[in-house]
């Protein structure tokens, strides 16, 4: 070790030796950054990250708390309804329900109306790759090789469009919202597109190329529990219509939990509704097609606000805040810790 | 006129033995088992392809192997189908392909099928390239080497053409000119040297650089022209092909049916070169992989690590953590299903339109969920982990400590995957010669006739050059001042001294001394290197004064007297003559030029020379006489032709003196030497005397005009098999004794009284280490009698010392008597002053008795089967009655550093066991010198006869060590508790273990082998002397096995490769003694010192590093893994995956893979300065406090704590809301990511910039790769489809929210037990980690503190190492137990108990050590010696006594007591 210096001079005029190169690297002498656990910095480190969690977490309880959300399970208050569709031969007889409920404050800024689903497995391994993402993007596919089987095709051999389990299983009920205005009825104001996401509508959802929607379906079906082929989703609207329809779209991102709500309108703040909802008396109108009693499911309606940091769910805040908690107080420990070990001097030699 | 019976028996046996070739091929062990049992049965026949025996060469060449050469494992064909077959015997990658082939079933299904395949395909491919370029490179040298050309006899064209080596074939005749490779194994048959001598060089077979003759077959060597290929009429019959380099059995048979017998003197081996003859043709015997050189070549070993063993036990717990995770996914997924009495929307029927019962879906999700948990067992672990030690081994390799700049070597890892292994180090069995020391052997003292001679003057020119190896070189003014001044001392030692200054000066200055001494030294630099055991360390001998006087009364008695002067000598001289002439003949010694390297020393060749001098007159008879000689078979019967020009000669030799001087005159003028040459009478000798020797005169003629100008400096070099014989013919040298030269036949000695003289050669026994000696059997030339010359070690040769039956008076027998007490004083004397020591006796044989032994001899040399025993009978019933003339002490000097690495090693918790084939008092010496033994160590000497005798003494040493440390446990305790500074505590008891190799016999039987083993337990260190490679092995693999300890062998020579091989590391010493135990080691370091770096700071740093991978990698699979299970309780147990499976594999195999290698090569827990200066660290890695089953079962729970924090985070966050699974799994990656990644920063010690890199890359990689994937994968990955999530993501606060959160989260528990750890409990490599960041001053301070500590720590584990083992003897007092071990009064202490008779073995000779001041000057020993004489008493124990003697340091005096170990008594 201590001759190492005298080996530059030697060298080079020796013949090539097998002497290693005496760089950094090769030595393993490279300038490192030795983390030390010195009481600076892991007191600053446990302070400071308290100090940051809790004042973002109560950021984050404060603009959740200004979040107005309303949720109604109609899947209990129309029971009827949910007792005719258990019987799948009803398929056809149609069912129509209405909730009343009161607003008791203002909900202020963008509404937006969710239906929710309770005890929907939408995160099935099987259910979720049930799909055509090449068919959705209106190729001609061979639906056959896709994993949408056995929602594929009929006996027939007529082709499902669009196939697949999801595509199948599609929420179809359709809810309108009524205020009850000085004893006038007045129908709330609903959009029912621009709710999915751009690229999804744009990009990844095409319907296929023809001079009408209808022969661009020409020669296939619909899915066996549709009422209506693909093609007069929404027959009002020819861009949200067929596959780049807002409702299909959307149900076709599947859900990551049991449990969960998809957008369906949004307030259109029009008139009365410029501000939001006003508080009053409303009622919903729906006609029930779902059926969720087989698998011991539940539907609600939502109507909620947004904030930046999206709905209500106050978790995240609290979590935070804990978080933020729970290090500051580890920190004074640290610290009553240090300060009793500095005295027998065992610690950290500095 | 071939007997056609043994023909067919022969094809027979080969046919059906062609299985049993390939065992004796495959190692080194079996082959001696395969050489005792399968004897005589397989012979191969060679016959030239030429003549008469063309048929039957048609039917023989088919049968064997020709010359080409193939060491590739693949061809390109079967390269895909050969290594995929060899890469699938890993279970692991049989696993995975069990998980792709599972994944193909579509009812269990889990991902697309081609995903799972991704990981597969990507080790496999790595792994295929790395194994093809390996290949490919072997394929361009094989090329290489294949493509080489020769000369071979072609019988078309009847002459020899160039042929590549490809095409030679068994039979072929192949002419080779000087310095060309010899392309195969092949019988000498002619050489253009007129003895039949060849010298072929075998470095690159063994590296041993000295030269090797090979002798013509017998019949062939007085043959005048080359042989002619056409009247070649024999066949060859020899063993079948195995690798054994030092054999070579058969026979040629001529025509005639005479037989001639062959042996490996006959035998030039591929690929060595031939040197220094002309031109040589062989028959190729062995061709291709049949040759001894390619059988030896067994390529790479592999070994598993521990650490290894430790990974796959842990993966097995991982298995069982997947099995269960399984379960619980198959049982849910039942139940969940089983709520639902009809088909739910979301569960999709068969393709048959019917729904799967839950058991059996249950049944079908445990295979579906093990293919999505899969990553749970880590199979880029493997690869990870080859990829880390690979890194390792380049840094360790690349390390400049381990360069050695005088061999210009450096370390060699040729075992490239257990370099962790060096950290866990628990014994050391090191080797001494050449691993301790130098085996730089240094003539140091001689005993000749009974009378001691100490060579003072030599024994300062030693130190002179220990002070100058020590010394920098900035300090050489200095020195050569004081070397100046001890040169005024002694005037013949400042030669030597300033000479070798001006060398080194001139080494290490680079000429800022420029002319002083350039012509010396010039002339002498250039060959140092390439000559083995050639150093001037050993080649100067400064001879002793009072001998040299001798000598001169020698040269002047020859001188003034007649030719029968001789006889009329007193006996004294007589025993000096022969003791040198014994010295400087009875070796194997190849004598050449310097400045003709390789050039072997040619006395005269008839012919092209004048005749010049009547000494060439002299030598010409010499030769004609000798020829005669050698052409006879059977000389002896010739004897009397021979005798007349003998004694011709030797009157001849007489005057030779006085012809002498002016012809060394001239060539001394010629030479143009700076000073003049010393007449003989001149006691004043420098070490250039030696070259002004008498055949110097006519050398210089051909040297003159052979080699154009160079330097006349004819200095005589000696290339010998062992540095021990180079040391002996240098002492002899320096007494003027010079070997002139060698060749099979005669050996021709100048002697300054006697002149030259040339004896007749009749046979060299060689040294075997069972006869542990070796003999030449010479014609004196003055006296003309059979001389039988033996030097050999003393423990046997002073049994084979004949009663002077020759001599007859009762005189001369009192005197032999006397002389051969007195030598065996001075040899105990020498061995233990740590020289090495030989004995040298002579006898003279009647020419009856020679003749009587030569035809016994010549059967034995005929004979092919058993030939090795009955030549060793033949060479016991030659060497006996032997008359000692004296005995050698040779030093071999320790090297550097070697003390301070030891006590280093030593207290670095690892065990170190010295094995030697050396005597007991130089092996035990040797072990105090390097400070293996410490003067206050107890030492015990186990030396007994039977095996119960030896379990009895074993027990009582074993009683009163516990009682010893028993005692002193609980004075220590007590002291402990009192006060709080420990450091005047002396560490643990200590004891030494002397054992030798008759007595080892003993002790490694089966029943006393757990006795043995809980005895050298409790020794600090342990010598064993004079065993044999076979025991050194044994030791080792029974430490290794019994108590499973990791065990290091660390050796120079061929008889350590056993021991290497068995170790768990076997570490070679690129030392003199050639390459057999580095090609066998695992590493080979060029000194031992190197060693402590090694270890301490490569060991640990591996081990370290490798360890902290791993259970990282655990981690992080399992961390990774859990988040995809946690999932499952959401999504009714239905396996589905919340990420994208690209991301999912490509997250291991992409973005967390760099990270941890880096880590795993590069991180550095202590700096390498610290770890040297505190051994103690080494204990952490040795007692792998790294990687406790404790440690990963924490890992795994941190594992599943950050996974719980990754999952459930998010999961509460988006819970309820409109997220999708994709946009849900998104954070949790992200997340996991950070997490994993952070978690690595936590764990490193050093950051450096290629750390900070690679984690900042894999973190810019992770996102560049999901927002390119999420923006192109619309249709390309059909049934998850991650499309602009992670864009959108980007653009969403609450994605940053919940990452942030979820990494703090995660990680602060960690880190905080990282804080508490360091707070609270920090281990010493955390302190150790402060110390680097102090300054130099402070860091000294600290250590120097830390040592102090470090003595509590030592007690603390002594405590709970020995608190298991010692039997609780709370009563006995300290002083009590002490005392019943080692007496502690002064004075002579005469016990034996129960009238157990002892037999007095006398220690008294360590009192005339006292006088010295090296090694010995404190020493406190227990010497237990058993005698079988004692039983006699059939008292049982009572009767084992013990000779107990103690030495005080102050006094220099030693007590020798004698005391029975039963304490009752004492």
């Amino acid at each position: 070790m201590k001759n190492k210096k005298s080996f530059a001079p030697q060298e080079a005029e020796a013949r090539p030796s097998r002497c290693p190169d005496n760089s950094a690297f090769k030595q393993q002498r490279l300038p490192a950054w030795k983390p030390q656990l010195t009481i600076a910095t892991v007191l600053s480190t446990f302070f400071l990250t308290g100090a940051f969690c809790l004042s973002v977490g109560i950021c984050l309880i404060l603009s959740a708390n200004s979040v107005r959300e309303i949720q109604i399970n109609y899947s209990d208050k129309c029971s009827d309804c949910s007792k005719l569709r258990e019987n799948s031969y009803n398929w056809n007889i149609e069912c129509l329900c209405s909730v009343d409920f009161k607003l008791k404050e203002d909900m202020l800024g963008d509404v937006f109306m969710y239906y929710g689903l309770q005890n929907f497995y939408q995160n099935h391994r099987r259910y979720v790759i049930s799909r055509s993402d090449a068919q959705l993007l209106g190729r001609d596919v061979n639906v056959q090789r896709s994993y949408c089987a056995p929602f594929t095709t009929y006996n027939n051999g007529t082709p499902m469009a669009p196939c697949g389990a999801i595509a199948n299983s599609m929420f179809n009920d359709t809810i309108d919202l009524f205020y009850n205005f000085n004893s006038s009825v007045i129908q709330v104001p609903l959009l029912k597109t621009g709710n999915s996401w751009w690229t999804d509508k744009n990009v990844k959802f095409r319907n296929p190329q023809s001079h009408n929607l209808s022969s661009a379906f020409a020669g296939t079906a619909r899915p066996p529990y549709w009422q209506k082929p693909v093609y007069l989703l929404d027959e009002e609207d020819e861009r949200n219509n067929g596959y780049i329809n807002d409702d299909f779209i959307i149900w076709m991102r599947v859900s990551a939990f049991a449990t969960f709500r998809n957008l369906y309108r949004r307030i259109s703040r029009k008139r009365h509704f410029a501000d939001g909802l006003p508080a009053g008396n409303y009622t919903f109108h729906i006609s029930y097609n779902f059926p969720v009693t087989k698998f011991k499911g539940k539907k609600y309606v939502i109507l909620s606000t947004m904030v930046w940091s999206g709905g209500s769910n106050p978790f995240l805040g609290i979590a935070y805040v804990v978080c933020g908690a729970a290090a500051t107080l580890t920190g004074f420990i640290i610290t009553a810790i240090h300060l009793k070990l500095r005295k027998k001097k065992t610690y950290f030699q500095k | 006129m071939a007997d056609p019976i043994r023909w067919a028996r022969y094809r027979w046996q080969r046919l059906i033995s062609t299985e049993g070739r390939e065992v004796s091929s495959s190692s080194n062990s079996s082959s001696k088992r395969y050489q005792s049992s399968k004897t005589a049965s397989k012979h191969r026949i060679v016959i030239p392809c030429l003549g008469h025996f063309k048929e039957e060469y048609e039917k023989v060449s088919k049968l064997y192997m020709n010359n080409k050469i193939r060491t590739t494992k693949y061809t390109l064909l079967n390269f895909i189908p050969r290594n995929l077959f060899e890469q699938f015997h890993r279970v692991a990658n049989l696993y995975f392909l069990f998980l792709v082939v599972l994944n193909w079933v579509p009812l269990v299904e889990a991902f697309q099928k081609e995903i799972t395949m991704l990981p597969l395909v990507v080790v496999l491919t790595i792994i295929a390239v790395k194994d093809g370029l390996e290949d490919y490179s072997k394929y361009k040298l094989d090329k290489q080497i294949n493509n080489l050309l020769t000369k071979v006899y072609s019988r078309k064209e009847k002459k020899y053409i160039d042929e590549c080596w490809k095409n030679v074939n068994v039979g072929d005749f192949i002419r080779l000119s000087r310095n060309e490779i010899i392309p195969a194994d092949m019988v000498l048959l002619y050489s253009s040297d007129l003895d039949g001598i060849c010298y072929i060089e075998t470095a690159s077979l063994d590296g041993e650089t000295n030269l090797k003759q090979r002798q013509v077959v017998r019949g062939y060597s007085e043959q005048v022209s080359e042989i002619d290929p056409e009247k070649f009429s024999s066949r060859i019959e020899c063993e079948s092909p195995n690798n054994d380099l030092s054999r070579f059995r058969g026979f040629v048979e001529h025509s005639n049916k005479d037989r001639v017998g062959l042996s490996k003197e006959n035998l030039l081996l591929r690929g060595c070169t031939v040197r220094n003859t002309e031109a040589v043709v062989g028959i190729v015997v062995y061709a291709g992989h049949e040759t001894k050189a390619m059988l030896n070549n067994s390529g790479p070993h592999y070994k598993r690590s521990k650490l290894e063993r430790k990974v796959n036990s842990d993966i097995l717990w991982c298995v069982l953590l997947l099995i269960l995770m399984c379960l619980t996914g198959a049982v849910g997924h039942g139940i969940w299903l089983s709520r639902y009495s009809e088909i739910p929307f979301f569960n999709i029927p068969g393709p048959d339109g019917k729904l799967i019962p839950p058991a059996l879906a249950g049944f079908n999700m445990f295979w579906t969920m093990i293919i999505l948990l899969q990553v749970l067992i880590p199979i880029s672990l493997y690869v990870s982990i080859e990829i880390v030690k690979l890194g390792q081994i380049y840094l360790i390799q690349n390390d400049i400590d381990f360069y050695h700049e005088k061999t210009d070597s450096t370390i060699q890892c040729r075992s490239l995957n257990i370099a962790e292994d060096l950290g866990q180090i628990q014994y050391i069995f090191s080797d001494k010669t050449g691993t301790l020391t130098e085996n730089k052997m240094v003539f140091r003292r001689c005993s000749i006739a009974g009378q001691e001679y100490c060579h003072e003057e030599n024994a300062k020119r030693l130190e002179s050059y220990q002070e100058m190896d020590s010394e920098d070189e900035d300090s050489a003014d200095a020195q050569y001042a004081s070397l100046n001044h001890m040169s005024k001392r002694r005037g013949h030692n400042c030669r030597a001294v300033n000479e070798s200054l001006k060398k080194k000066s001139l080494d290490q200055l680079s000429g800022s001394y420029p002319v002083a001494g350039r012509e010396n030294s010039a002339s002498d630099v250039p060959h140092a290197g390439h000559v083995a055991f050639s150093s001037r360390i050993e080649t100067d001998v400064v001879p002793d004064t009072q001998l040299l006087e001798k000598f001169s009364q020698i040269s002047s008695h020859s001188y003034q007297q007649s030719e029968d002067a001789v006889s009329k000598l007193s006996l004294e001289t007589t025993y000096i003559i022969d003791f040198f002439l014994a010295l400087a003949i009875c070796n194997t010694v190849v004598v050449s030029v310097p400045n003709q390297p390789r050039q072997k020393m040619r006395h005269s060749s008839l012919g092209r020379m004048p005749i010049k001098s009547l000494e060439e007159i002299r030598q010409m008879f010499q030769r004609l006489s000798v020829r005669r000689l050698s052409s006879s078979p059977l000389p002896s019967i010739k004897e009397s032709s021979s005798e007349s020009p003998n004694s011709f000669v030797s009157k001849l030799s007489i005057f030779k003196m006085k012809l002498a001087s002016p012809a060394l005159d001239g060539a001394a003028q010629r030479a143009a030497e700076p000073h003049n040459p010393d007449s003989p009478e001149n006691p004043q000798l420098s070490e250039e005397l030696d070259m002004v020797n008498v055949a110097a005169g006519s050398e210089h003629h051909s040297a003159g005009s052979s080699v154009k100008g160079s330097s006349p400096l004819s200095k005589l070099c000696y290339e010998a098999e062992s540095p021990d014989e180079a040391a002996l013919v240098h002492a002899a040298r320096a007494y003027k004794c010079v070997l002139q030269s060698r060749t099979p036949d005669q050996v021709t000695v100048d002697f300054t009284g006697l002149g030259s003289l040339t004896f007749q050669l009749l046979h060299i026994l060689p040294f075997d280490s069972v006869r542990k000696r070796m003999s030449v059997v010479v014609r004196h030339p003055v006296s003309n009698k059979v001389v039988v010359y033996t030097k050999g070690a003393d423990s046997v040769m002073m049994d084979l010392l004949g009663t002077a039956s020759e001599v007859g008076t009762k005189n001369s027998e009192m005197e032999q008597k006397k002389i051969k007490e007195r030598t065996q004083k001075h040899l105990d004397d020498y061995a233990r002053r740590g020289l090495r020591t030989l004995c040298i006796a002579k006898k003279v044989m009647s020419d009856e008795e020679y003749t009587e032994w030569l035809n016994h001899h010549f059967l034995a040399e005929t004979s092919i089967d058993n030939r090795e025993e009955l030549l060793l009978e033949s060479a016991i019933r030659l060497e006996t009655k032997l008359t000692l003339l004296g005995a050698t002490g040779i030093e071999d000097r320790l090297q550097d550093g070697v003390p301070d690495t030891i006590q280093a090693l030593r207290k670095a918790g690892i065990k170190i066991w010295m094995l030697t084939g050396d005597k007991r008092e130089t092996a035990v010496n040797i072990a105090y010198a390097c400070k293996l033994l410490e003067p206050d160590d107890k030492i015990f000497t186990l030396k007994s006869q039977s095996r119960d005798v030896c379990a009895l003494v074993m027990n009582k040493i074993l009683e009163g060590i516990q009682k010893n440390t028993s005692a002193k446990k609980t004075k220590s305790q007590k002291l402990g508790n009192v006060s709080a500074s420990p450091s005047t505590q002396a560490p643990a008891f200590s004891a030494g273990l002397v054992i030798d190799g008759k007595t080892l016999e003993h002790v490694l039987h089966d029943s006393l082998q757990n006795i043995f083993l809980d005895l050298t337990e409790k020794c600090r260190a342990v010598v064993c002397c004079q065993a044999t490679p076979l025991q050194k092995s044994v030791l080792v693999r029974l430490v290794r096995n019994k108590l499973k300890a990791m065990t290091l062998a660390i050796g120079d020579g061929a008889n350590d490769v056993s021991m290497i091989q068995v170790a768990d590391t076997g570490v070679g010493i690129l030392g003199q003694e050639g390459m057999q135990a580095v090609m066998a080691s695992d590493f080979a370091i060029s000194q031992f010192r190197h060693l402590r770096k090694l270890l301490l700071v490569h060991g640990h740093w591996c081990y370290t590093r490798l360890t902290n991978m791993v259970l990282y990698f655990f981690y992080k699979n399992v961390a990774y893994v859990n988040l995809l299970f946690w999932y499952q309780f959401f999504c009714g147990f239905s396996g589905t995956s919340m990420t994208d499976y690209w991301i999912l594999i490509l997250f291991n195999l992409l973005f967390t893979s760099v990270p941890p290698i880096v880590y795993g090569v590069l991180d550095k827990d202590v700096s390498a300065e610290i770890l040297m200066q505190i051994p103690q660290l080494y204990v952490m890695s040795q007692k792998s406090v790294a990687y406790l089953p404790s440690t990963f079962w924490i890992t795994l729970l941190d594992a599943f704590y950050q996974s719980l924090v990754c999952f459930f985070v998010p999961y509460f966050t988006y819970c309820g809301s409109d997220i999708d699974i994709f946009s849900f799994g998104n954070p949790i990656n992200t997340a996991a990511l950070f997490i994993i990644l952070l978690h690595l920063l936590i764990e490193c010690k050093s950051v450096t910039w290629i750390h900070a890199v690679v984690i900042v890359g894999s973190i810019l990689f992770y996102f560049v790769f999901t927002l390119a994937f999420g923006a192109t994968c619309k249709t390309h990955n059909p049934p998850s489809n991650p499309y602009w999530i992670m864009e959108r993501h980007m653009t969403d606060p609450v994605f940053y929210l919940v990452c942030l959160l979820t990494t703090c989260v995660a990680l602060l528990p960690r880190y905080l037990l990282k804080v508490l750890q360091g707070t609270l409990f920090p281990s010493p490599v955390m302190r150790a980690k402060h110390l680097d960041k102090l300054i130099p001053e402070e860091q000294r301070e600290a250590i120097k503190r830390w040592k102090d500590d470090c003595v509590v720590n030592c007690r603390m584990e002594f405590q709970v190492t020995s608190g298991s083992s010692s039997s609780a003897t709370g009563a006995v007092s300290e002083e009590e137990s002490i005392a019943s071990v080692l007496p502690t009064s002064k004075t002579p202490l005469q016990f034996c108990s129960r009238g157990g008779l002892v037999e007095e073995v006398s220690l008294s000779d360590i009192q005339d050590e006292s006088g010295n001041t090296n090694s010995l000057s404190s020493e406190r020993t227990v010497f237990l010696n058993l005698s079988k004489e004692t039983n006699s008493d059939s008292y049982g124990s009572s009767n084992c006594c013990a000779k107990v003697s103690q030495r005080t340091s102050e006094e220099g005096k030693s007590a020798i007591s004698l005391a029975g170990l039963n304490t009752e008594q004492v």
